[in-house]
């Protein structure tokens, strides 16, 4: 068996607010109709639970579902689990239009966790995305720039956040995320 | 800067998350059409100062394409709607004439 290991492999890096590798993360694809019953009752089978509206994320321990586009969700689950879940899903989505995908290795995902306050300035730095705590409120899932790449970004409470992006691109954006939280970059702007 | 609501992830996305997509409402001649409809299509296209029609792509976000309604002089957007149709919508068309009154583009008013 092959030693898998995530893009960063691992990598930290402590500024303002700790950048970490999240590790290898399960995540599936699912395009669709996302009014179809049968979709939606399919998604609740695999994962347990319901499908976002527009721009949200729910999550339930280790198992999330994060609205992408009209017509398409991301499901997060635990590495190891990812195939079977997308076999599971492939398996009740048959007869209906779709397409169920693991994308588990095509993307890597960053922790971001420090101060409320300042995992937000650290973001706000790179995207063009008001990150008021008005504005984006744990449970919201943003799909963005960062700097001069795709991301999406979500916060899991006040103090953590994370952020997806091609793992073609994962060493670029961590490098973005620990030059943003460099000692001595704060700003202050949200505390 | 130009800041454009997508209809369908409902984000007021600001222009570099945003791709333009040229004119919006072309229709296509292909194999088969006369040579001046093809010659039209490629390329002639509107240049207007004022109202405009667009399509845009919200390309460093949900990825889907939308329209467009905006003013070149100003930059004034006056709505975003659906890709799915081949003229602007009447409430679109409506908001336009409320603060361009007489205002056309191609053949439509």
């Amino acid at each position: 068996m092959s030693d898998t290991v995530s893009a960063l492999n691992g990598a930290t890096f402590q500024g303002f607010v700790t950048v970490e590798d999240a590790g290898l993360q399960g995540m599936i694809t699912l395009r669709g109709d996302l009014g179809s019953a049968k979709l939606l009752a399919a998604v609740t089978a695999a994962t347990g639970l319901v499908t976002p509206s527009q721009r949200k994320i729910v999550s339930q321990g280790d198992m999330a579902v994060a609205w992408m586009s009209p017509d398409e969700v991301l499901i997060l689950t635990p590495y190891d689990q990812a195939g079977t879940i997308a076999a599971t899903l492939a398996q009740a989505l048959s007869g209906e239009h779709g397409l169920v995908q693991t994308v588990s290795d095509a993307r890597t995902v960053v922790r971001l966790t420090g101060a409320p306050g300042s995992v937000r300035e650290v973001l706000a730095k790179l995207a063009p995305v008001d990150l008021s705590p008005q504005a984006f409120e744990p449970g919201e899932f943003r799909r963005t720039r960062l700097a001069q790449v795709a991301g999406a970004m979500w916060f899991d409470d006040t103090t953590s956040a994370r952020i997806i992006c091609f793992r073609s691109v994962a060493d670029y954006v961590f490098k973005l995320l620990c030059i943003s939280a460099e000692e001595g970059g704060e700003v202050d702007y949200f505390n | 800067m130009l800041i454009l609501h997508c209809p369908y992830c409902g984000v007021d996305a600001e222009e570099t998350e945003l791709h333009a997509g040229g004119e919006a409402h072309l229709k296509r001649f292909g194999p088969h059409s006369s040579d001046e409809d093809f010659e039209t299509y490629l390329f002639a296209r509107e240049n207007p100062k004022g109202v405009h029609f667009e399509r845009w792509r919200h390309a460093n976000g949900c990825g889907k394409w939308f329209h467009a309604a905006r003013c070149t002089a100003t930059l004034e957007v006056f709505g975003t709607y659906s890709a799915q149709v081949t003229t602007p919508p009447q409430a679109i068309r409506d908001a336009i004439t409320a603060k361009r009154p007489g205002w056309s583009w191609r053949d439509v008013q």
